[in-house]
């Protein structure tokens, strides 16, 4: 760890870079926001975004049942409920005939009012309440492998299962008849998706987490026509928000998270706006 | 018209297919054997489980019975290859993917969001070349007009060579000239290629000219056979009316 100190600290001569916190908080997010981006790139591609919103919400289920059950470490059984969560969510969006976003929105209502009754049945909200809006300055070394042990993860998936992901997304039935397994691929995607939100969620907040995985996506769709730039574009705008956000408010001193997700808000209007320009 | 490259001996059998969908019936007992080197058309009004039938074969519809490849010239069984064209795919405009994007990814492992990989991409210009489409090839499948995506479907469908095409006939988007243009290229792999085409069609006269066997379909097989008998049979004109 103290060598990747040493290089950041030779690369970046800023006053910032001296603290260890910020020196941290720099890391996390270049390991979280490329993984966020490109998992982002077929979040809105399948039009999921509500989805990942309903997903991150379940944290605050995962929270209180973690705590019932006296679990030391949250991310268990956060994760735990967020896989169970997520399919649920898809088992019940494939088999209704309903519009999925109501189905959706049901799931979601209950997960955040089901977390939010236990916590505060147990006195306990206030100590959790960081979840809502995170603290990625408080993130320590262990944390920061389990972030780069999912950014490992998220690209051997991609790279392995990317083409297959794409065509199910156009159209399922093309896929099964390139022989694709496409249960078994959406699963492992919202698995994936429940995984990454989990660990990155005390870093980033409830409130905000799916910002993250919508806009640089959404911002590079609005710029792009093929698949490279789409990705390439998609991790960029992220990295630059992160690490812009993460400057920016130490300087500020405003949440960490609510600048990264401000800077990618603009960066989606000025995409929008250059789509309509070279529109008309 | 050529001669056929088709040598006839291969036949899909679709054997004793039937669907529920809750308590509810969609396809009962349906048997089918489709030669290689014909076109064979499945008719039915709507809601007579023509685009079920597909899905099923396909395996995408939960179903009892099963598919069968045989060579009858070396009379065995192999695993089948099926092609499929679906009927629409909703696109929307400022879609991402290129016309190679989506190629690649049904063809390859390599994933697509890294570099062009050089000899794919010219194989797949190629194989777009049959189909009159190789200028598509850079284009945003969201930016293709009904026609064209057809035909971009129809290339990726026939690489590698299916010994089952399946076609889905596409209703919106494309006029009747487009419909008939599709016909024809449909007819033009049935000569050239040796393999075994099944469509599922929703205009009966160009069913008429260009199918060599009929299946009409109403959750089960009621009549099969040439145009002509399927046509005039009273099965037909129980659910059609009488055509002229």
């Amino acid at each position: 760890m103290d060598i990747i100190y040493n290089i950041l600290e030779a690369i970046l001569p800023f006053e910032f870079i001296e603290y260890t916190f910020m020196k941290n908080a720099l890391l996390a997010i270049l390991l979280v926001t490329p993984v966020f981006a490109i998992l982002g790139t077929m979040i809105v591609n399948n039009k999921m975004a509500f989805f990942s919103d309903a997903l991150g919400h379940s944290a605050l289920t995962g929270i209180a049942i973690g705590m019932v059950l006296g679990i030391s470490n949250m991310n268990i059984s956060m994760i735990f409920f967020a896989v169970i969560f997520a399919l649920l969510l898809n088992f019940v969006k494939n088999k209704t005939t309903y519009g999925a976003d109501t189905i959706i929105s049901v799931f979601s209502s209950i997960a955040i009012a089901l977390g939010l009754a236990m916590l505060a049945q147990s006195g306990n909200f206030n100590k959790y309440s960081s979840y809502l809006v995170g603290d990625i300055l408080s993130i320590s070394n262990i944390e920061i492998l389990y972030l780069f042990l999912a950014f490992i993860a998220v690209f051997a998936f991609w790279y392995f299962t990317f083409n297959k992901l794409n065509v199910l997304s156009i159209n399922s039935t093309l896929a099964k008849s390139r022989g694709v397994n496409t249960k078994l691929i959406d699963n492992i995607f919202v698995i994936l998706i429940a995984v990454i939100v989990m660990i990155s969620i005390r870093w980033i907040g409830i409130l905000l987490i799916n910002s993250l995985l919508i806009l640089p996506a959404a911002s590079s769709r609005n710029v792009t026509k093929n698949m490279r730039s789409y990705h390439l574009l998609s991790v960029i705008f992220s990295l630059f928000s992160g690490t812009a956000g993460l400057v920016i408010s130490y300087y500020w001193n405003i949440p960490t998270g609510s600048m990264i997700v401000l800077i990618s808000g603009i960066i989606y209007f000025i995409t929008f706006g250059i789509r309509k320009l070279v529109k008309e | 018209m050529s001669e056929s490259v088709a040598c006839g001996l291969h036949c899909t059998k679709i054997n004793h297919i039937n669907v529920k969908f809750g308590k509810e019936v969609v396809l009962k007992d349906v048997n089918l054997h489709v030669h290689c080197g014909q076109l064979t058309v499945i008719i039915g009004r709507n809601g007579a489980g023509k685009s079920t039938l597909l899905k099923a074969i396909l395996g995408e519809v939960e179903h009892t019975g099963n598919i069968v490849f045989t060579d009858m010239k070396e009379n065995i069984t192999k695993r089948i290859k099926i092609g499929y064209v679906p009927q629409s795919i909703h696109i929307e405009k400022h879609m991402p993917t290129t016309v190679y994007d989506l190629f690649a990814s049904c063809i390859c492992h390599v994933p697509v969001f890294l570099k062009k990989d050089k000899k794919i991409y010219q194989e797949i210009k190629e194989q777009l070349k049959l189909f009159g489409a190789e200028k598509l090839i850079d284009k945003s499948i969201g930016d293709l007009s009904g026609g064209e995506l057809q035909r971009v479907l129809l290339a990726i469908a026939t690489k590698p060579t299916p010994n089952l095409l399946i076609l889905d006939e596409p209703v919106s988007g494309i006029d009747k000239n487009g419909t008939e243009d599709f016909y024809e290229l449909v007819n033009n792999l049935k000569q050239k290629y040796d393999m075994s085409i099944l469509l599922v069609s929703h205009d009966l006269d160009l069913v008429k000219k260009y199918a060599d066997k009929v299946v009409l379909l109403d959750k089960e097989v009621v009549k099969e056979g040439t145009p002509e008998e399927v046509f005039h049979s009273l099965e037909f004109q129980n659910r059609f009316g009488n055509l002229k």
